[in-house]
């Protein structure tokens, strides 16, 4: 069982979101990839206003639409904006078939301006996801750090958060949050450098790596083969693929009455 | 069967390895249908006394290979007496080619000795493997930042030399000028092992000819399965599997 936690539906042959969707879904056959979960249209928008955010999520609704049984969307959020995040939180999850939220890189994580969607997140049991990356060339000025995502996960602590990436440079991303019992971390979207799994099992337990691969900018291929050749357990293999993200998302599923 | 052109041994100076000890890459080698790995030494990027490097490289391919490691090995044009190091690689250890890291020996290929360099490989006939970049910028530690290569004149140098065979390691990212005119300047190749995106090997069959594409891993910094899965993503069929797997670089070195 495979549950990609980090798909977006660009990079991909197609002109419209059904297109793209579809070829992607090719290629998931062939790696054995069950599950995806989709968040941010077909062109990405690093500082999107409301009317931006909400078209593109209406992209990932489209793509959705034809592929309830494999695909999740997460709604995509401006924290810049919070009222109208929770406006479209309510348009995307409490309303539409989403059952999380994906920020990116408009503004650092630990903003107070985060914690009412995150508030509104937890009640709704909407799984939240953070990109972070630590460049060592400089990152955006709106991009999170692993550190910044410990400030947000110490104001929040019984809420299950995800750092996105690991921090990008996974060495010190896995130092930065390992405290912080409620982060897990995504490996999607970085090369397929040889140690990274090891040493997230390894600090923070197998319970809290989840598999993602960033497609269509990254392929499945080098991204499944940083889980299938780590040197761990089969066992800590399919908590990674698989188990934890269906965990984490079970309670919203349940809500949803969508079975897993 | 599977031939790799782009492995190393010994140690990544930023952090250990699962594979950084020879015998176990050899053993994992074995296990995935590798007939050969062409190895370069990690050592080669930093080590002044390249005379070394490259002894050791071939005692260790020779002690731990089991006849499956090749070595190529290093040449750093910006040392005294460089060229010695090049005609040791060829007359004393016959090695059918030779690794270059230019960024991390801080030259651009505008310089004349990189010329040189070409000139004297084309006419031992030995390989040239011109290794584009190591690691992710945004991940390099930050007191050793290592910019790309950047082709430069590579295009032109290549034009004038017809009889160099070159090999571009972890080139997706190439150009101006593009890795398809590169490609297509002389007798060029590039490997796999950098390709990403979606059906990553789809795209590159588009934009280079699969005659001209060579496994590589880019292992043990890259894990092996990265490169393997990429066959199983995309459905090439035999020939082009093949092809890419190990003909292509059976007859490079044939
Ligand atoms: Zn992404």
């Amino acid at each position: 069982m495979i549950w990609d936690l980090h798909c977006h539906i660009s990079n991909v042959e197609g002109t419209t979101p059904d297109e793209k969707i579809a070829a992607m879904m090719t290629y998931a056959d062939r790696m054995g990839v069950e599950r995806m979960v989709f968040y941010m249209g077909t062109n990405f928008s690093t500082d999107p206003d409301p009317e931006e955010f909400r078209r593109q999520n209406d992209e990932v609704l489209q793509a959705l639409s034809h592929w309830h049984h494999r695909a999740f969307g997460f709604a995509y959020l401006n924290p810049k904006y919070p009222e109208a995040c929770l406006q479209e939180i309510d348009r995307c999850i409490v309303n539409g078939p989403m059952v999380g939220i994906k920020l990116w890189v408009a503004l650092r994580c630990n903003d107070p301006r985060l914690d009412e969607i995150i508030h509104r997140c937890a009640e709704l049991k909407a799984v939240i996801f953070q990109h972070t990356w630590l460049k060592s060339n400089g990152n955006l000025e709106g991009e999170s750090t692993p550190m910044d995502m410990a400030v947000l996960a110490a104001r929040h602590p019984d809420t299950p958060l995800i750092c996105g990436h690991t921090g990008g440079d996974w060495e010190q991303g896995i130092r930065a949050i390992r405290v912080h019992k409620n982060v897990s971390v995504d490996l999607a979207g970085s090369e397929p450098t040889a140690g990274f799994v090891e040493m997230a099992v390894r600090e923070l337990g197998a319970e809290r790596v989840i598999y993602g691969s960033d497609v269509g900018g990254r392929s499945f291929s080098t991204q499944l083969a940083k889980v299938y050749g780590a040197k761990i357990s089969n066992v800590e293999k399919k908590l990674i693929l698989g188990k934890n993200l269906r965990r984490m998302m079970e309670p919203i599923l349940r809500i949803k009455g969508v079975k897993p | 069967m599977i031939i790799d052109v782009n492995a190393y041994v010994s140690r990544w100076p930023f952090r250990r390895l699962p594979f950084d000890d020879t015998p176990a890459l050899v053993e994992r080698l074995h296990q995935s249908d590798f007939t050969e790995a062409w190895v370069g030494s990690f050592d080669g990027l930093f080590h002044e006394d390249i005379a070394r490097v490259n002894a050791e490289l071939v005692s260790e391919c020779e002690r731990h290979g089991a006849g499956l490691l090749k070595p190529m090995g290093s040449v750093n044009p910006t040392l005294p007496d460089w060229q010695d190091d090049i005609r040791r690689c060829h007359e004393e250890y016959g090695m059918a080619g030779i690794r270059l890291h230019p960024n991390y020996h801080g030259y651009m290929l505008d310089d004349p000795r990189f010329a040189e360099l070409l000139s004297l490989a084309e006419s031992f006939s030995l390989i040239v493997q011109l290794a584009f970049y190591m690691e992710d910028p945004r991940t390099q530690h930050k007191l050793v930042q290592i910019p790309h290569v950047q082709p430069g004149p590579l295009k032109q140098l290549i034009e004038e030399r017809p009889r160099l065979k070159l090999i571009l390691l972890n080139s997706s990212i190439v150009g101006p000028p593009t890795l398809s005119e590169l490609i297509a300047a002389g007798n060029v190749y590039a490997d796999i092992s950098h390709a990403e995106s979606i059906g990553s090997l789809d795209k590159l069959i588009k934009i280079v000819p699969y005659e001209r594409l060579l496994f590589g891993s880019h292992f043990p910094f890259f894990i092996l399965e990265a490169n393997l899965l990429k066959f199983q993503e995309s459905e090439l069929g035999e020939t082009i599997n093949a092809a890419i797997r190990w003909e292509n670089a059976r007859s490079l070195n044939g």
